[in-house]
């Protein structure tokens, strides 16, 4: 079906939402490249992630390699990274960038704009019946504010004094004083300026999202008839809008510290032999203002991972998500939560004990929607006729590393405990099990599970099956051994610990966790290949619903055009958890409710 | 060379192992695809279950290997850090149990409930008792370890005993410096524009404060065992952290914004070599808050003794004051006259500053 013909019918529209006049010429650059049609975008979006996603793998593979073997030099790293890798050892201001790079690279640009940038971009429309965005201009430019980030924050690897490398949440003063970090020059101005730009971007995606779903729903899609997806997307989008101009404001503030001598985070500072005149300011204060965005962007990560797991896992057990009101009120509850539970990331800088404790109780409460969410998985799953396919092997591993990454969630939140174990391995072990491999892997569930809509192709499924294996091994065997590095007080952040007394002797497990770190690397290789090779030669969709699923998008032609429906939008009669009810696999939401149906 | 060989088996095993992928499309295909995807199901269901079995199995392992080299078996090295070591193994009991309950259950179910010809899977949308029993088990349990938690946080965090020894530490990069307040017993004042590198007065010590005339200033800390001491903690130049991973302490040192933690050493330096049967065993202090490119060599020495010896090494400590102000000495009287005024050259500067 060619996409002319689609365009000339999306016309016929009895929900009368005039749509954009498509009769003109598309263009291979209005099509491809500024293209405003949410499904392209979600592509443009899933693409600039992967190859983000690349660079910041490659990057904790450098940086592991100087973990592994602190005294060994590799001439290539030289001809590779010039004066960063002196003698073919690199060198610690360079390690720092690498960490710091890896985070900030991972945190926004892959796991927030390549996660919700992509499915937000491609479910909402397409899951709640609508032929695009309330504005896809505004979506457009959330792309292209986003690609400008992008090439900022890439400029600023080229600087002679390098990229950040204060770590991903840039705590002034170090970031604030040039004299302090060579990656406080230059390059931490870039990283500002590119963070603005990706918050912009962030804004008017979210915004887009939100009204999108709150406005253009098809007849019949009430909100309790919404996929958890869809839920999950616009908590999602709800959390960003609300929190990152906080960021934003305290870059801002920052960038005047920088630049403009003002003392907003300064005071009392003798830095590189130089006695500064700032008085009065407050370096906790920026704590503040980060960690209430940082804290709802883990969230902002894991919610969508959460939403397609839902799916994912109820389509492929061929059962209704179990409790489907108590997992939109529990991401209702964490989306609440995310925003009281901040100074937890404080609690040895000196925080009023008093409002410490409150944090506790707060953070601690996060436990609750959490397990109900969990438990609510396992329920889905039980009793059900679970097929294998890889997106659901990807959702199954998602809970697996979300139960194990949340429970040390438990320790850290407990400010008592938190005394020992902050800011050592135990946290970079909770922090990636928890938001990092478990949304990653809701992230591979989602490609997986989408990739037929996107491309009309299927990807290859022995590869997908090798990725879930090694990834899922290996992503415990790397993160795992670490929870003992953190018992221990192994602090992070550390180029090397072979100085040390109360750190050396876990030396060789470092080495271990390094080789499985770049075997688990090699393979998302495999996948990126996997993705690319498939989108021209991957296995036809013939199917119109390969998966058999209820929801909306698998009511599009194979290859839909702008406009998503060649037709009408459909009307939708029932929620989309209909699976093997009254002895049928399933009913698709579009389809009437029967007059001798039960009820749920 | 040997780069070059290693890329290019890298990329050979990259081929085969895509060969092979596309190879079993085909396979697939001629096998009937419905066939294949179903022989699939059952290999992948039963790696899951020995996923969970090997898991299992490498959780206990990791234990038997690691759980000695954490601090935890040589216990607290301060009275204060029980109470965390409690708190983690309260902490770690419920949360051992409902991890291996749920991976159980989860990986067991999708084993057990694997797609089979003729099974149904069981309509259950929802069901209001099962999730009010998950909402409240959890928070009462909850309840439990935030009671415990805040207890112990609240009595760690409560000012300290006024009979603590008090001990000023300030970060810089990349090191620690130590200040104690003599035998008046308190703190000469500072200020940070009294900062002078070239005389020594590194931490800004304001020497017209009488106060500070019998201040000792030292790069290694000592401390008596058995009683509470007091940490007064600053930075000069960004953020660093008082790590004491023995004692199960650790705290911010912000510039411009002091802060302090308390706790009381239990065992001696010699002590805790015998009890970790390390001969080379000493307390370190780590910066704990990432601080530039020395962080990882921000390395502090700790030594604990007797009172005796404490007391001991007070008395060998010359106070900084006389180091800048020789005349003043008593022990130094009528000697090196010439010496002492180059010496005190750089303190007028400093105090001329104000």
């Amino acid at each position: 079906m060619s996409t002319a013909t689609l365009h000339e019918t999306t016309h016929h529209d009895t929900h009368g939402d005039a749509h954009h006049d498509h009769h003109h010429q598309e263009t291979f650059i209005t099509k491809y490249v500024f293209s405003q049609d949410h499904k392209t975008i979600a592509k443009q979006f899933l693409v600039t992630g992967i190859i983000w996603a690349i660079i910041g793998g490659l990057f904790s593979v450098i940086f592991r390699l100087q973990l592994a073997n602190p005294e060994a030099t590799y001439p290539w790293l030289e001809d590779l990274l010039g004066h960063w890798a002196q003698g073919g050892k690199l060198q610690p201001e360079f390690y720092y960038a690498l960490v710091t790079m890896h985070g900030t690279i991972l945190v926004f640009f892959v796991l927030t704009a390549g996660l919700s940038g992509t499915f937000a971009n491609f479910l909402i429309p397409l899951q709640i019946g609508a032929r695009d965005m309330a504005s896809p201009m505004l979506n457009m430019l959330s792309y292209w504010f986003f690609f400008l980030a992008s090439v900022i924050m890439m400029s600023s690897l080229f600087v002679q004094t390098g990229p950040a490398s204060g770590g991903w949440t840039i705590y002034p003063p170090l970031s604030a004083l040039g004299d302090a970090s060579s990656g406080s020059k230059i390059g931490m101005d870039l990283w500002l300026v590119s963070m603005a730009m990706f918050i912009v971007s962030s804004l008017l995606g979210g915004l887009n999202y939100i009204s999108t779903i709150l406005n253009m729903r098809t007849k019949g899609m009430s909100m309790t008839r919404m996929p958890l997806t869809i839920w999950a997307l616009f908590f999602t989008a709800v959390l960003g809008v609300l929190s990152f101009p906080v960021l934003l404001s305290g870059a801002i503030l920052l960038l005047f510290d920088r630049n403009l001598g003002t003392s907003f985070y300064l005071s009392d500072i003798v830095v590189a032999g130089k006695i500064l005149p700032n008085e009065g300011g407050s370096a906790i204060l920026f704590q503040h203002l980060f960690w209430f965005l940082g804290h709802p962007e883990v969230y902002i990560i894991l919610l969508p991972a959460m939403g397609m797991s839902s799916e994912i896992l109820s389509v492929n057990s061929r059962k209704p998500i179990f409790g489907y009101m108590a997992m939109v009120g529990s991401l209702f509850a964490i989306t609440i939560l995310a925003f009281l539970v901040w100074a937890h990331h404080m609690f040895v800088t000196g925080l009023n004990p008093f409002l410490g404790s409150v944090f506790v109780l707060l953070t601690l409460l996060i436990a609750v929607p959490s397990a109900i969410k969990v438990f609510n998985w396992l329920t889905t799953l039980w009793k059900g006729n679970i097929r294998f396919t890889p997106a659901m092997m990807f959702a199954i591993g998602f809970v697996s590393l979300f139960i194990s990454g949340g429970l040390t969630g438990i320790f850290l939140g407990n400010s008592a405990l938190d005394i020992h174990l902050h800011d050592t391995y135990f946290v970079i072990a909770h922090f990636h099990i928890v938001m990092g491999v478990a949304s990653f892997f809701g992230m591979f569930a989602g490609v997986y599970h989408w990739y037929p809509k996107m491309f009309g192709r299927y990807l290859n499924n022995t590869l997908a099956y090798i990725h879930f294996w090694v990834t899922i091994v290996g992503a415990y065997l790397i993160f795992w051994p670490m929870h003992y590095e953190g018992l221990a007080g192994m602090p992070r952040r550390y180029y090397d610990f072979s100085n040390w007394e109360s750190f050396k002797m876990f030396g060789s497990l470092n080495q271990f966790i390094s080789i499985v770190a770049m075997i688990v690397f090699a393979v998302q290789i495999l996948f990126v290949i996997n993705f690319f090779y498939s989108i021209w030669k991957g296995r036809k969709v013939k199917d119109l619903n390969p998966w058999n699923a209820n929801t909306l998008e698998w009511t599009t032609p194979l290859r839909p055009g702008h406009g998503n429906w060649p037709g009408d939008i459909p009307e939708v009669h029932r929620w989309p958890y209909d699976y093997s009810k009254d002895g049928k696999d399933f009913i698709a939401q579009d389809v009437p409710v029967g007059a001798d149906e039960s009820k749920h | 060379m040997k780069e070059f060989y290693f890329i290019a088996i890298v990329v050979i095993v990259f081929v085969v192992i895509f060969q092979i992928a596309k190879a079993s499309e085909y396979v697939s295909v001629l096998k009937g695809e419905e066939k294949s995807r179903k022989q699939n199901n059952k290999i992948n269901a039963f790696l899951m279950i020995a996923f969970l079995v090997f898991g299992l199995f490498g959780a206990w392992y990791c234990n038997e290997l690691y759980f000695s080299k954490t601090l935890f078996p040589q216990g607290s090295a301060s009275v204060e850090g029980e109470k965390i070591d409690l708190m983690l193994y309260i902490t770690l009991a419920v949360t051992g149990s409902v991890f291996i309950i749920t991976q159980v259950l989860l990986f067991w179910f999708v084993f057990n409930y694997q797609e089979k010809d003729g099974q149904k899977a069981f309509y259950f949308p929802h069901n209001n008792k099962l999730e009010l029993l998950w909402t409240t088990v959890p928070a009462i349990f909850l309840t439990v370890l935030v009671v415990f938690g805040l207890k112990y946080w609240f009595k760690m965090t409560a000012p300290a005993p006024a009979d603590a020894v008090v001990v000023e530490i300030t970060g810089h990069q990349f090191a620690w410096e130590m200040r104690y307040p003599g035998t008046d017993g308190k703190l000469g004042k500072k200020n940070y524009k009294l900062y002078n590198q070239p005389s020594g007065n590194t931490l800004g010590v304001d020497f017209e404060d009488p106060e500070s005339w019998d201040d000792l200033h030292t790069t290694e800390m000592h401390l008596p065992v058995g009683k509470s001491v007091k940490l007064v903690i600053n930075a000069m130049d960004v953020i660093h952290d008082v790590g004491l991973s023995h004692f199960r302490m650790k705290m911010d040192a912000v510039p411009g914004i002091p802060t302090t933690m308390w706790f009381t050493p239990k065992y001696t330096t010699e002590e805790m070599k015998k009890r970790t049967g390390n001969p080379n065993f000493v307390y370190e202090i780590s910066c704990d808050q990432m601080c530039g490119k020395g962080h990882f060599s921000m390395r502090g020495v700790i030594v604990v003794e007797s009172e005796a010896d404490y007391k001991n090494w007070l008395a060998q400590q010359k106070p900084e004051y006389l180091t800048f102000y020789p005349e003043k000495d008593p022990t130094n009287k009528k000697t090196e006259t010439v010496d002492s005024s180059m010496v005190s050259t750089p303190i007028a500067q400093t105090v001329s500053m104000k």
